[in-house]
């Protein structure tokens, strides 16, 4: 299911990042960093709530308008519930649908509001993700205290919130179609090597989002996925060949292996994961890219991994999506 | 692609642990544990003028209180990260997943929070040590009469 859209555009992007993305190689590029974990608040899940409100705050100051202009809000995180994203969107008190696709929130949040935006239906969107690694730690692993071993396949959830405005005003960014993924079950188990299970959900999305847009690899300056990690991304690279005879190794990268230095930083292991992971890359480093015309055409195919750790424990297969969206610098 | 040559995939770009080097580790950390838990006993043993037995429950106590306190400071965490089995296996990593589930839950609330949760990651230590203990108690009584 690919879309192709006329006139939806990113006029504004947030990012709010905590202490470990702040010592990465993107730290001056976030519009905020905290170097407490906690940022002022009581506990880790107000804490993302914190960060993911400050940045629709952000993001809304950018683009200079008011919360009473904004026609919808979508957003999404990790915690159980999609709480972090419903106590962030309480004082807008603007419409909002939450929603949940794991890691690849982000996109799907994008392809939702442009979709609307393109329709005719609404004329801007607020779409917005977080995660927070002690938050998620607590809810999918031990206690936070616990520091239990990990195996080097393991990802490390990154800390943060980050939004984008949307709407049908021309900027330098135009969002240029959407590809929206398949659940994926490649038979994986292990949920401390999320880059094997994610790597076929990837695939599949940028496989059908080629073929349908009629393109080549070549087509985009840059296929970015969103947290693969060092071995996903060998993985898929892997995979597209055998399956399906593309090879992406030309102008591929993760952006979990982006957002933080993976030689200084150990205790990130194969790299950043977390809704915010790939967010706190694209509105970032990619949209600058864009907006500064080093990059024409992006292709971000954001990953997640959809499971509980009740259906692990359960011996389930850990399933897999993919969200794409291809961005266009314009002139 | 059948899931099992997707497998074959993923196995080829698994990256190998340092499984000897871990177990090394591991070793030499929980040998060091041992030493200091005997140094103690022969400290109150000698100092207090007690029983071995008695000096040795001083000295688990001991070792469970520093464990804990450790934990509570917020570095013990990144010593298990390191020492690995070396630190969970012996009775400092019974006191460090009381502690750390402790700390994690006591803002549910002391019934919901702390009191249910404490023994998360203890619960099957206890169980278990509790089950196996009867068992070889039982072949104990067999064999040797008591």
């Amino acid at each position: 299911m690919t879309f192709k859209y006329n006139n939806v555009y990113i006029n504004g992007a947030s990012t709010v990042a905590g202490p470990y993305e702040a010592k990465g190689p993107l730290g001056n590029l976030f519009d905020k960093t905290y170097s407490d974990l906690y940022n002022g608040e009581k506990t880790w899940e107000t804490a993302e709530v914190g960060l993911l409100k400050e940045s629709m705050d952000i993001v809304l100051k950018k683009v200079n308008k008011t919360k009473e202009e904004l026609d919808l809000i979508v957003a999404g995180d990790l915690l159980n519930q999609i709480t972090s994203s419903s106590y962030a969107v309480e004082k807008f008190k603007v419409p909002f649908l939450g929603i949940y696709s794991a890691c690849a929130t982000s996109n799907e949040g994008v392809i939702i509001g442009a979709t609307l935006i393109d329709s005719g239906k609404i004329n801007n969107c607020l779409t917005a993700t977080s995660s927070h690694n002690m938050s998620s730690e607590k809810q999918f692993r031990n206690p936070t205290e616990y520091g239990a071993p990990k195996p080097k396949t393991a990802t490390f959830t990154a800390t943060g919130g980050a939004s984008l405005y949307l709407s049908n005003t021309k900027s330098n960014i135009k969002v240029e179609s959407s590809t929206i993924g398949r659940v994926i079950d490649m038979g994986q188990t292990d949920p401390y090597h999320m880059g094997a299970v994610m790597a076929p959900g990837a695939a599949d999305t940028i496989y059908r989002h080629l073929i349908d847009m009629n393109r080549k690899p070549s087509d985009y300056d840059l296929i970015l996925t969103g947290d693969l990690g060092v071995y996903g991304k060998q993985i898929l690279i892997d995979y597209m060949k055998n399956e399906y005879g593309i090879d992406i190794s030309n102008n591929y990268d993760d952006c979990g292996t982006i957002l933080y230095n993976l030689k200084d930083q150990k205790e990130v292991m194969a790299g950043g994961s977390g809704p915010v992971c790939s967010a706190l890359v694209n509105y970032s480093h990619i949209l600058k890219l864009l907006e500064q015309g080093k990059l024409k055409r992006v292709l971000l195919v954001v990953t997640g991994a959809l499971f509980s750790p009740t259906f692990v424990y359960q011996k389930e297969n850990i399933l897999s999506i993919a969200h794409a969206i291809s961005l266009e610098a314009i002139k | 692609m059948e899931k099992k040559m997707y497998d074959n995939i993923v196995n080829t770009h698994k990256p190998t642990e340092t499984r000897a080097q871990n177990a090394f580790i591991a070793f030499v950390t929980g040998g060091l544990v041992g030493v200091i838990g005997q140094l103690l006993i022969e400290f109150y043993s000698y100092n207090l003028d007690i029983s071995t037995k008695d000096a040795s429950v001083f000295m688990i106590v001991t070792l469970i209180f520093f464990a804990s306190l450790f934990t509570a400071l917020g570095f013990f965490d990144k010593w298990v990260s390191f020492a690995r089995c070396g630190l969970l296996i012996p009775i400092t990593g019974f006191a460090h997943s009381m502690t750390s589930a402790g700390i994690e839950y006591r803002k549910e609330g002391p019934i919901f929070g702390l009191g249910s949760n404490i023994f998360k990651l203890a619960g099957s230590v206890i169980l278990y040590g509790v089950v196996s203990a009867w068992f070889f108690g039982l072949l104990r009584l067999l064999i040797m009469g008591g």
